[in-house]
Protein backbone atom coordinates (compact mmCIF):
# COMPACT_ATOMS: atom_id res chain seq x y z
CA UNK A 1 0.00 0.00 0.00
CA UNK A 2 0.95 3.64 -0.49
CA UNK A 3 3.93 2.88 -2.69
CA UNK A 4 5.56 5.78 -4.43
CA UNK A 5 3.74 6.45 -7.72
CA UNK A 6 5.40 6.19 -11.10
CA UNK A 7 4.84 9.86 -11.68
CA UNK A 8 6.66 10.75 -8.47
CA UNK A 9 9.40 8.29 -9.35
CA UNK A 10 9.92 9.95 -12.74
CA UNK A 11 10.08 13.36 -11.16
CA UNK A 12 12.57 12.27 -8.48
CA UNK A 13 14.83 10.89 -11.22
CA UNK A 14 14.58 14.09 -13.28
CA UNK A 15 15.53 16.11 -10.23
CA UNK A 16 18.47 13.84 -9.37
CA UNK A 17 19.82 14.20 -12.90
CA UNK A 18 19.94 17.93 -12.22
CA UNK A 19 21.69 17.27 -8.90
CA UNK A 20 18.60 18.23 -6.91
CA UNK A 21 16.24 16.58 -4.44
CA UNK A 22 12.66 17.35 -3.37
CA UNK A 23 13.77 18.60 0.04
CA UNK A 24 16.52 20.80 -1.36
CA UNK A 25 19.38 18.60 -0.21
CA UNK A 26 22.47 17.78 -2.21
CA UNK A 27 22.82 14.17 -3.34
CA UNK A 28 25.46 13.47 -0.70
CA UNK A 29 23.77 15.40 2.09
CA UNK A 30 22.18 13.90 5.20
CA UNK A 31 19.02 15.16 6.84
CA UNK A 32 19.32 16.65 10.31
CA UNK A 33 20.49 14.08 12.85
CA UNK A 34 19.24 14.28 16.44
CA UNK A 35 20.58 11.83 19.02
CA UNK A 36 19.15 11.60 22.51
CA UNK A 37 20.53 9.07 25.01
CA UNK A 38 19.16 7.62 28.24
CA UNK A 39 15.60 7.43 26.92
CA UNK A 40 14.59 4.21 28.71
CA UNK A 41 15.73 3.88 32.31
CA UNK A 42 15.59 0.11 32.65
CA UNK A 43 17.91 -0.40 29.72
CA UNK A 44 21.66 -0.57 30.38
CA UNK A 45 21.96 2.02 27.63
CA UNK A 46 19.46 3.53 25.21
CA UNK A 47 19.14 6.06 22.44
CA UNK A 48 16.55 7.74 20.29
CA UNK A 49 17.84 8.77 16.87
CA UNK A 50 16.02 11.00 14.45
CA UNK A 51 17.27 11.39 10.92
CA UNK A 52 14.81 13.82 9.40
CA UNK A 53 11.42 12.23 10.05
CA UNK A 54 12.87 8.75 10.45
CA UNK A 55 13.05 7.74 14.10
CA UNK A 56 14.40 4.63 15.85
CA UNK A 57 14.79 3.57 19.46
CA UNK A 58 17.69 1.34 20.42
CA UNK A 59 18.22 -0.28 23.80
CA UNK A 60 21.12 -2.31 25.21
CA UNK A 61 20.42 -5.02 27.77
CA UNK A 62 22.94 -7.42 29.32
CA UNK A 63 22.68 -10.84 30.86
CA UNK A 64 25.06 -13.58 31.96
CA UNK A 65 24.92 -16.83 30.02
CA UNK A 66 27.05 -19.60 28.56
CA UNK A 67 29.48 -18.74 25.78
CA UNK A 68 29.00 -20.04 22.27
CA UNK A 69 30.96 -23.25 21.55
CA UNK A 70 33.26 -21.43 19.09
CA UNK A 71 34.07 -18.51 21.38
CA UNK A 72 34.56 -19.88 24.85
CA UNK A 73 36.40 -16.84 26.17
CA UNK A 74 34.30 -14.07 24.64
CA UNK A 75 31.05 -12.35 25.42
CA UNK A 76 28.04 -12.86 23.16
CA UNK A 77 26.39 -10.28 20.97
CA UNK A 78 22.80 -10.45 19.85
CA UNK A 79 21.12 -7.85 17.68
CA UNK A 80 17.40 -7.87 16.91
CA UNK A 81 15.29 -5.40 14.96
CA UNK A 82 11.55 -4.98 14.92
CA UNK A 83 9.76 -2.94 12.30
CA UNK A 84 6.88 -1.92 14.54
CA UNK A 85 3.50 -1.48 12.81
CA UNK A 86 3.32 1.64 14.97
CA UNK A 87 5.97 3.25 12.78
CA UNK A 88 4.53 2.79 9.30
CA UNK A 89 1.27 1.77 7.59
CA UNK A 90 3.35 -0.75 5.63
CA UNK A 91 4.54 -2.82 8.59
CA UNK A 92 2.50 -5.68 9.95
CA UNK A 93 2.65 -8.00 12.93
CA UNK A 94 3.89 -11.51 12.67
CA UNK A 95 7.23 -13.28 12.72
CA UNK A 96 10.10 -11.05 11.59
CA UNK A 97 10.06 -10.58 7.82
CA UNK A 98 13.17 -10.44 5.69
CA UNK A 99 13.59 -6.65 6.01
CA UNK A 100 13.79 -6.79 9.79
CA UNK A 101 16.13 -9.77 9.74
CA UNK A 102 18.45 -8.12 7.24
CA UNK A 103 18.50 -4.88 9.21
CA UNK A 104 19.49 -6.69 12.40
CA UNK A 105 22.12 -8.78 10.66
CA UNK A 106 23.75 -5.85 8.88
CA UNK A 107 24.02 -3.94 12.18
CA UNK A 108 25.25 -7.09 13.96
CA UNK A 109 28.03 -7.68 11.45
CA UNK A 110 29.11 -4.05 11.50
CA UNK A 111 29.55 -4.15 15.27
CA UNK A 112 31.09 -7.62 15.32
CA UNK A 113 33.53 -7.20 12.46
CA UNK A 114 34.67 -3.72 13.46
CA UNK A 115 35.34 -5.12 16.96
CA UNK A 116 33.60 -2.06 18.35
CA UNK A 117 32.58 -4.08 21.42
CA UNK A 118 35.61 -5.75 22.99
CA UNK A 119 33.85 -9.05 23.51
CA UNK A 120 37.01 -10.68 24.89
CA UNK A 121 36.71 -8.38 27.92
CA UNK A 122 33.17 -9.62 28.62
CA UNK A 123 34.25 -13.10 29.68
CA UNK A 124 33.54 -13.87 33.35
CA UNK A 125 34.73 -17.50 33.44
CA UNK A 126 36.10 -19.13 30.33
CA UNK A 127 33.84 -21.81 28.91
CA UNK A 128 31.20 -21.21 31.56
CA UNK A 129 30.03 -17.66 32.03
CA UNK A 130 30.14 -14.64 29.80
CA UNK A 131 28.10 -11.48 29.34
CA UNK A 132 25.63 -11.36 26.50
CA UNK A 133 25.04 -7.92 25.04
CA UNK A 134 21.59 -7.54 23.49
CA UNK A 135 21.05 -4.66 21.11
CA UNK A 136 17.36 -4.28 20.31
CA UNK A 137 16.27 -1.91 17.58
CA UNK A 138 12.70 -0.63 17.27
CA UNK A 139 11.43 1.65 14.54
CA UNK A 140 9.25 4.57 15.64
CA UNK A 141 8.70 6.30 12.30
CA UNK A 142 9.98 5.06 8.96
CA UNK A 143 10.77 7.77 6.47
CA UNK A 144 13.65 5.97 4.79
CA UNK A 145 17.21 4.94 5.64
CA UNK A 146 16.50 2.81 8.70
CA UNK A 147 19.90 1.15 8.25
CA UNK A 148 21.91 4.25 9.08
CA UNK A 149 19.54 5.52 11.78
CA UNK A 150 19.64 2.11 13.49
CA UNK A 151 23.43 2.09 13.35
CA UNK A 152 23.74 5.50 14.99
CA UNK A 153 21.25 4.36 17.64
CA UNK A 154 23.24 1.21 18.36
CA UNK A 155 26.50 3.15 18.69
CA UNK A 156 24.98 5.82 20.95
CA UNK A 157 23.22 3.25 23.16
CA UNK A 158 26.44 1.26 23.55
CA UNK A 159 28.46 4.38 24.35
CA UNK A 160 26.18 5.20 27.28
CA UNK A 161 25.58 1.65 28.55
CA UNK A 162 26.69 0.65 32.05
CA UNK A 163 27.24 -2.99 33.00
CA UNK A 164 24.79 -4.25 35.65
CA UNK A 165 26.05 -5.67 38.92
CA UNK A 166 26.79 -9.39 38.92
CA UNK A 167 26.72 -11.38 42.16
CA UNK A 168 29.27 -14.09 41.51
CA UNK A 169 28.43 -16.25 44.51
CA UNK A 170 24.73 -16.39 43.80
CA UNK A 171 25.35 -16.30 40.04
CA UNK A 172 22.74 -13.60 39.69
CA UNK A 173 22.56 -10.32 37.82
CA UNK A 174 21.31 -7.52 40.06
CA UNK A 175 19.45 -5.36 37.56
CA UNK A 176 18.51 -2.53 39.89
CA UNK A 177 22.18 -1.76 40.55
CA UNK A 178 24.55 -0.77 37.81
CA UNK A 179 28.30 -0.67 38.10
CA UNK A 180 30.22 2.38 36.93
CA UNK A 181 31.81 0.26 34.22
CA UNK A 182 31.10 1.05 30.62
CA UNK A 183 30.71 -1.70 28.08
CA UNK A 184 34.31 -2.16 26.85
CA UNK A 185 34.46 -0.46 23.46
CA UNK A 186 37.12 0.26 20.87
CA UNK A 187 38.67 3.72 20.85
CA UNK A 188 37.57 4.41 17.31
CA UNK A 189 33.92 4.77 16.33
CA UNK A 190 33.09 2.89 13.14
CA UNK A 191 30.30 4.35 11.05
CA UNK A 192 27.94 2.32 8.89
CA UNK A 193 26.59 4.13 5.86
CA UNK A 194 24.30 3.13 3.04
CA UNK A 195 24.59 4.45 -0.50
CA UNK A 196 21.57 4.12 -2.79
CA UNK A 197 21.63 4.01 -6.56
CA UNK A 198 18.75 5.57 -8.48
CA UNK A 199 19.21 5.76 -12.26
CA UNK A 200 22.79 6.91 -12.76
CA UNK A 201 22.94 8.76 -9.47
CA UNK A 202 24.26 7.79 -6.08
CA UNK A 203 22.63 9.31 -3.00
CA UNK A 204 22.82 8.96 0.77
CA UNK A 205 20.06 9.12 3.37
CA UNK A 206 16.99 8.70 1.15
CA UNK A 207 13.48 9.64 2.22
CA UNK A 208 10.92 6.85 1.90
CA UNK A 209 9.95 8.00 -1.60
CA UNK A 210 13.55 7.91 -2.76
CA UNK A 211 14.21 4.60 -1.03
CA UNK A 212 11.20 3.07 -2.80
CA UNK A 213 12.66 3.69 -6.24
CA UNK A 214 16.27 2.67 -5.48
CA UNK A 215 17.70 0.13 -7.83
CA UNK A 216 20.34 -1.11 -5.47
CA UNK A 217 22.02 -0.14 -2.21
CA UNK A 218 25.34 -0.82 -0.52
CA UNK A 219 25.88 -0.60 3.23
CA UNK A 220 29.48 -0.14 4.31
CA UNK A 221 30.77 -0.14 7.87
CA UNK A 222 34.13 1.56 8.11
CA UNK A 223 36.41 3.75 10.17
CA UNK A 224 39.10 6.02 8.73
CA UNK A 225 39.22 4.22 5.40
CA UNK A 226 39.30 0.71 6.85
CA UNK A 227 36.28 -1.31 5.81
CA UNK A 228 34.91 -3.91 8.21
CA UNK A 229 31.69 -5.13 6.66
CA UNK A 230 29.60 -4.58 3.60
CA UNK A 231 26.31 -5.66 2.14
CA UNK A 232 24.84 -5.02 -1.27
CA UNK A 233 21.07 -5.24 -1.29
CA UNK A 234 18.54 -5.53 -4.14
CA UNK A 235 18.85 -6.77 -7.67
CA UNK A 236 20.47 -4.19 -9.95
CA UNK A 237 24.10 -4.71 -10.95
CA UNK A 238 26.93 -2.20 -10.38
CA UNK A 239 29.90 -1.45 -12.60
CA UNK A 240 33.37 -1.48 -11.05
CA UNK A 241 33.52 2.26 -11.56
CA UNK A 242 30.21 2.81 -9.81
CA UNK A 243 31.36 0.62 -6.97
CA UNK A 244 34.51 2.63 -6.58
CA UNK A 245 32.44 5.83 -6.56
CA UNK A 246 30.34 4.35 -3.77
CA UNK A 247 33.44 3.72 -1.68
CA UNK A 248 34.61 7.30 -2.24
CA UNK A 249 31.21 8.66 -1.27
CA UNK A 250 31.19 6.51 1.87
CA UNK A 251 34.62 7.75 2.93
CA UNK A 252 33.68 11.37 2.42
CA UNK A 253 30.32 11.06 4.17
CA UNK A 254 31.71 9.01 7.04
CA UNK A 255 33.88 11.93 8.13
CA UNK A 256 30.98 14.37 7.92
CA UNK A 257 28.66 12.15 9.91
CA UNK A 258 31.32 11.54 12.52
CA UNK A 259 31.79 15.30 12.97
CA UNK A 260 28.03 15.74 13.35
CA UNK A 261 27.59 13.09 16.01
CA UNK A 262 30.94 13.32 17.81
CA UNK A 263 29.52 15.44 20.62
CA UNK A 264 26.79 12.86 21.27
CA UNK A 265 29.24 10.05 21.74
CA UNK A 266 31.20 11.34 24.72
CA UNK B 1 -13.18 11.83 49.50
CA UNK B 2 -15.38 8.91 50.54
CA UNK B 3 -12.50 6.64 51.40
CA UNK B 4 -11.47 8.27 54.64
CA UNK B 5 -11.62 5.12 56.75
CA UNK B 6 -8.92 3.44 54.72
CA UNK B 7 -6.79 6.54 54.27
CA UNK B 8 -4.57 6.50 57.29
CA UNK B 9 -2.58 9.69 57.21
CA UNK B 10 0.57 7.96 58.45
CA UNK B 11 0.80 5.47 55.60
CA UNK B 12 4.14 5.81 53.87
CA UNK B 13 4.42 4.96 50.19
CA UNK B 14 7.88 3.99 48.93
CA UNK B 15 8.11 7.13 46.78
CA UNK B 16 6.59 9.45 49.40
CA UNK B 17 3.29 10.08 47.61
CA UNK B 18 -0.03 10.49 49.41
CA UNK B 19 -2.38 7.49 48.99
CA UNK B 20 -4.56 9.31 46.45
CA UNK B 21 -1.69 11.06 44.66
CA UNK B 22 -0.95 10.19 41.04
CA UNK B 23 2.60 10.24 39.74
CA UNK B 24 3.56 13.14 37.51
CA UNK B 25 1.62 12.76 34.27
CA UNK B 26 2.78 13.92 30.87
CA UNK B 27 0.61 13.67 27.79
CA UNK B 28 1.47 14.68 24.27
CA UNK B 29 -0.47 14.28 21.05
CA UNK B 30 1.00 13.96 17.56
CA UNK B 31 4.37 12.24 18.00
CA UNK B 32 4.54 9.85 15.03
CA UNK B 33 4.37 11.61 11.65
CA UNK B 34 3.43 8.48 9.66
CA UNK B 35 0.40 7.67 11.82
CA UNK B 36 -3.15 8.97 11.35
CA UNK B 37 -3.18 9.74 15.06
CA UNK B 38 -0.61 9.30 17.82
CA UNK B 39 0.01 10.13 21.46
CA UNK B 40 2.36 9.61 24.39
CA UNK B 41 1.14 9.20 27.96
CA UNK B 42 3.26 8.67 31.05
CA UNK B 43 2.71 8.01 34.74
CA UNK B 44 6.14 8.88 36.17
CA UNK B 45 8.61 6.35 34.78
CA UNK B 46 5.96 4.38 32.90
CA UNK B 47 5.90 5.64 29.33
CA UNK B 48 3.43 4.45 26.68
CA UNK B 49 3.05 5.58 23.10
CA UNK B 50 0.19 4.78 20.78
CA UNK B 51 -0.33 5.14 17.05
CA UNK B 52 -3.56 4.76 15.08
CA UNK B 53 -3.74 3.67 11.46
CA UNK B 54 -7.13 3.68 9.81
CA UNK B 55 -9.98 3.30 9.26
CA UNK B 56 -8.74 1.16 6.35
CA UNK B 57 -9.94 -1.96 4.54
CA UNK B 58 -9.59 -5.05 6.69
CA UNK B 59 -7.30 -7.76 5.33
CA UNK B 60 -7.72 -10.67 5.02
CA UNK B 61 -11.19 -10.29 3.63
CA UNK B 62 -12.70 -13.08 5.72
CA UNK B 63 -11.94 -11.05 8.88
CA UNK B 64 -14.12 -8.19 7.66
CA UNK B 65 -17.26 -7.49 9.61
CA UNK B 66 -20.02 -6.47 7.17
CA UNK B 67 -22.10 -4.97 9.97
CA UNK B 68 -19.67 -2.62 11.67
CA UNK B 69 -16.09 -1.43 11.81
CA UNK B 70 -13.47 -3.38 13.77
CA UNK B 71 -11.14 -2.05 16.43
CA UNK B 72 -7.85 -3.91 16.65
CA UNK B 73 -5.37 -3.13 19.45
CA UNK B 74 -1.88 -4.37 19.95
CA UNK B 75 0.01 -3.88 23.19
CA UNK B 76 3.73 -4.45 23.04
CA UNK B 77 6.54 -3.98 25.58
CA UNK B 78 9.94 -3.09 24.19
CA UNK B 79 12.51 -5.67 25.22
CA UNK B 80 14.52 -3.15 27.24
CA UNK B 81 11.56 -1.44 28.93
CA UNK B 82 11.92 -3.64 32.03
CA UNK B 83 14.96 -4.55 34.12
CA UNK B 84 15.16 -8.17 32.95
CA UNK B 85 15.05 -8.17 29.15
CA UNK B 86 11.91 -9.67 27.66
CA UNK B 87 11.97 -11.50 24.37
CA UNK B 88 10.71 -9.26 21.59
CA UNK B 89 7.37 -10.25 20.10
CA UNK B 90 3.96 -11.26 21.42
CA UNK B 91 3.42 -13.20 24.65
CA UNK B 92 0.34 -14.58 26.40
CA UNK B 93 0.34 -11.54 28.65
CA UNK B 94 0.54 -9.01 25.82
CA UNK B 95 -2.15 -10.85 23.86
CA UNK B 96 -4.54 -10.57 26.78
CA UNK B 97 -3.75 -6.92 27.46
CA UNK B 98 -4.32 -6.15 23.77
CA UNK B 99 -7.83 -7.59 24.00
CA UNK B 100 -8.57 -5.90 27.34
CA UNK B 101 -7.53 -2.61 25.74
CA UNK B 102 -9.97 -3.15 22.85
CA UNK B 103 -12.77 -3.82 25.32
CA UNK B 104 -11.85 -0.74 27.33
CA UNK B 105 -11.96 1.51 24.27
CA UNK B 106 -14.74 0.14 22.10
CA UNK B 107 -17.73 1.36 24.16
CA UNK B 108 -16.89 4.99 23.38
CA UNK B 109 -16.03 4.53 19.69
CA UNK B 110 -18.61 5.13 16.99
CA UNK B 111 -17.30 2.86 14.26
CA UNK B 112 -20.56 1.14 13.36
CA UNK B 113 -20.60 2.89 9.98
CA UNK B 114 -17.11 1.65 9.05
CA UNK B 115 -18.36 -1.71 7.74
CA UNK B 116 -15.56 -3.91 6.42
CA UNK B 117 -12.92 -1.55 7.81
CA UNK B 118 -10.47 -1.75 10.67
CA UNK B 119 -8.97 0.83 12.99
CA UNK B 120 -5.55 -0.34 14.18
CA UNK B 121 -4.15 0.89 17.48
CA UNK B 122 -0.52 0.04 18.17
CA UNK B 123 0.71 0.56 21.73
CA UNK B 124 4.34 0.34 22.75
CA UNK B 125 5.69 0.58 26.28
CA UNK B 126 9.05 2.36 26.12
CA UNK B 127 9.79 2.29 29.82
CA UNK B 128 7.93 0.39 32.51
CA UNK B 129 7.36 0.94 36.19
CA UNK B 130 3.92 -0.73 36.65
CA UNK B 131 0.50 0.47 35.42
CA UNK B 132 1.61 -0.01 31.81
CA UNK B 133 -1.80 -1.17 30.52
CA UNK B 134 -3.46 1.92 32.04
CA UNK B 135 -0.88 4.23 30.46
CA UNK B 136 -1.38 2.35 27.17
CA UNK B 137 -5.16 2.82 27.25
CA UNK B 138 -4.78 6.51 28.08
CA UNK B 139 -2.37 7.02 25.17
CA UNK B 140 -4.57 4.95 22.83
CA UNK B 141 -7.74 6.93 23.39
CA UNK B 142 -5.87 10.19 22.76
CA UNK B 143 -4.38 8.78 19.55
CA UNK B 144 -7.87 7.72 18.40
CA UNK B 145 -9.21 11.20 19.04
CA UNK B 146 -6.22 12.67 17.23
CA UNK B 147 -6.94 10.42 14.24
CA UNK B 148 -10.45 11.85 14.13
CA UNK B 149 -12.21 8.56 14.82
CA UNK B 150 -15.76 9.48 15.88
CA UNK B 151 -16.21 8.88 19.57
CA UNK B 152 -18.78 9.65 22.25
CA UNK B 153 -16.28 10.37 24.95
CA UNK B 154 -12.75 9.82 26.18
CA UNK B 155 -11.82 7.06 28.60
CA UNK B 156 -9.25 7.34 31.38
CA UNK B 157 -7.49 4.49 33.10
CA UNK B 158 -5.73 4.12 36.44
CA UNK B 159 -4.50 1.34 38.69
CA UNK B 160 -5.72 1.16 42.25
CA UNK B 161 -3.73 -0.87 44.73
CA UNK B 162 -4.40 -2.24 48.15
CA UNK B 163 -1.15 -2.49 50.10
CA UNK B 164 -1.86 -4.52 53.21
CA UNK B 165 -5.09 -2.68 54.15
CA UNK B 166 -4.33 0.67 52.58
CA UNK B 167 -5.81 1.81 49.26
CA UNK B 168 -3.48 3.78 46.98
CA UNK B 169 -3.68 5.05 43.40
CA UNK B 170 -1.28 4.55 40.49
CA UNK B 171 0.93 1.68 41.64
CA UNK B 172 4.67 1.52 41.06
CA UNK B 173 6.61 -1.75 40.74
CA UNK B 174 7.75 -1.68 44.34
CA UNK B 175 4.12 -1.46 45.47
CA UNK B 176 2.98 -4.22 43.10
CA UNK B 177 5.47 -6.48 44.89
CA UNK B 178 4.25 -5.43 48.38
CA UNK B 179 4.58 -8.35 50.80
CA UNK B 180 3.69 -6.97 54.23
CA UNK B 181 0.36 -7.84 55.86
CA UNK B 182 -2.23 -8.80 53.28
CA UNK B 183 0.19 -8.13 50.44
CA UNK B 184 -0.71 -6.27 47.28
CA UNK B 185 -3.99 -6.20 45.40
CA UNK B 186 -3.81 -4.67 41.95
CA UNK B 187 -6.97 -3.25 40.35
CA UNK B 188 -6.62 -1.50 37.00
CA UNK B 189 -9.84 0.34 36.12
CA UNK B 190 -10.95 2.35 33.11
CA UNK B 191 -13.74 4.93 33.24
CA UNK B 192 -15.51 6.85 30.51
CA UNK B 193 -15.58 10.60 31.12
CA UNK B 194 -19.23 10.27 32.18
CA UNK B 195 -18.42 7.69 34.82
CA UNK B 196 -19.06 4.26 33.26
CA UNK B 197 -16.62 1.41 33.79
CA UNK B 198 -15.30 -0.10 30.55
CA UNK B 199 -12.52 -2.20 32.05
CA UNK B 200 -11.70 -3.64 35.45
CA UNK B 201 -9.34 -6.38 36.52
CA UNK B 202 -8.29 -7.53 39.95
CA UNK B 203 -5.51 -9.67 41.35
CA UNK B 204 -5.19 -10.18 45.08
CA UNK B 205 -7.64 -10.19 47.93
CA UNK B 206 -10.17 -7.53 48.91
CA UNK B 207 -13.54 -7.15 50.64
CA UNK B 208 -16.62 -5.95 48.79
CA UNK B 209 -16.68 -2.79 50.87
CA UNK B 210 -13.09 -1.92 50.05
CA UNK B 211 -13.54 -2.73 46.38
CA UNK B 212 -16.35 -0.17 46.24
CA UNK B 213 -14.04 2.35 47.84
CA UNK B 214 -11.35 1.46 45.31
CA UNK B 215 -13.76 2.12 42.46
CA UNK B 216 -14.70 5.46 43.97
CA UNK B 217 -11.02 6.34 44.29
CA UNK B 218 -10.42 5.34 40.67
CA UNK B 219 -13.30 7.53 39.55
CA UNK B 220 -11.77 10.58 41.26
CA UNK B 221 -8.32 9.87 39.77
CA UNK B 222 -9.74 9.33 36.29
CA UNK B 223 -11.36 12.76 36.43
CA UNK B 224 -7.90 14.27 36.94
CA UNK B 225 -6.42 12.18 34.14
CA UNK B 226 -9.27 13.16 31.82
CA UNK B 227 -8.47 16.86 32.28
CA UNK B 228 -4.84 16.24 31.29
CA UNK B 229 -5.83 14.20 28.23
CA UNK B 230 -8.31 16.88 27.16
CA UNK B 231 -5.69 19.60 27.56
CA UNK B 232 -3.14 17.73 25.44
CA UNK B 233 -5.72 17.22 22.68
CA UNK B 234 -6.68 20.87 22.73
CA UNK B 235 -3.03 21.90 22.47
CA UNK B 236 -2.50 19.94 19.27
CA UNK B 237 -5.76 21.35 17.92
CA UNK B 238 -4.46 24.87 18.44
CA UNK B 239 -1.16 24.12 16.68
CA UNK B 240 -2.91 23.27 13.43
Amino acid sequence: MIETSELTAERIKEYLNLGKRFDDRKLDEFREIVIETGVSKNAEGSARVKVGKTEVLVGVKMDVSEPYPDSQDKGNLMVTAELLPLSSPRFEYGPPQFDAIELARVIDRGIRESKFIQLEKLCIKEGEKVWTVFIDIYTMNDDGNLFDAAWLGAIAALKTAKIPKYEEKEEKVIYGERTKDNVPLAEYVPISLTVYKIGNNLIVDPTKEEEDIRETRVTVCSSDGTIFSMQKGNVKELSVEEFSNILDLVEKTEREIFKKIEKNLK
Amino acid sequence: MTTKETHSKEFKRPDGRKPDELRKITAKVGIIPNADGSAMFSFGDTVAIAAVYGPKKMHPQHSQNPEKGTLRCNYNMLSFSVSERIRPGPSRRSTEISKITEWALEPVLMINDFQGNVVDVHISILQANASTRCAGINAAVMALAHAGIPMKNLVSSVSIGKLDKQLVVDLIKEEEDWEEGEGATDIPITFTADGKITHIQLDGKITKKQLKEAIELARESCKKIYEIQKKALKEVGEEK
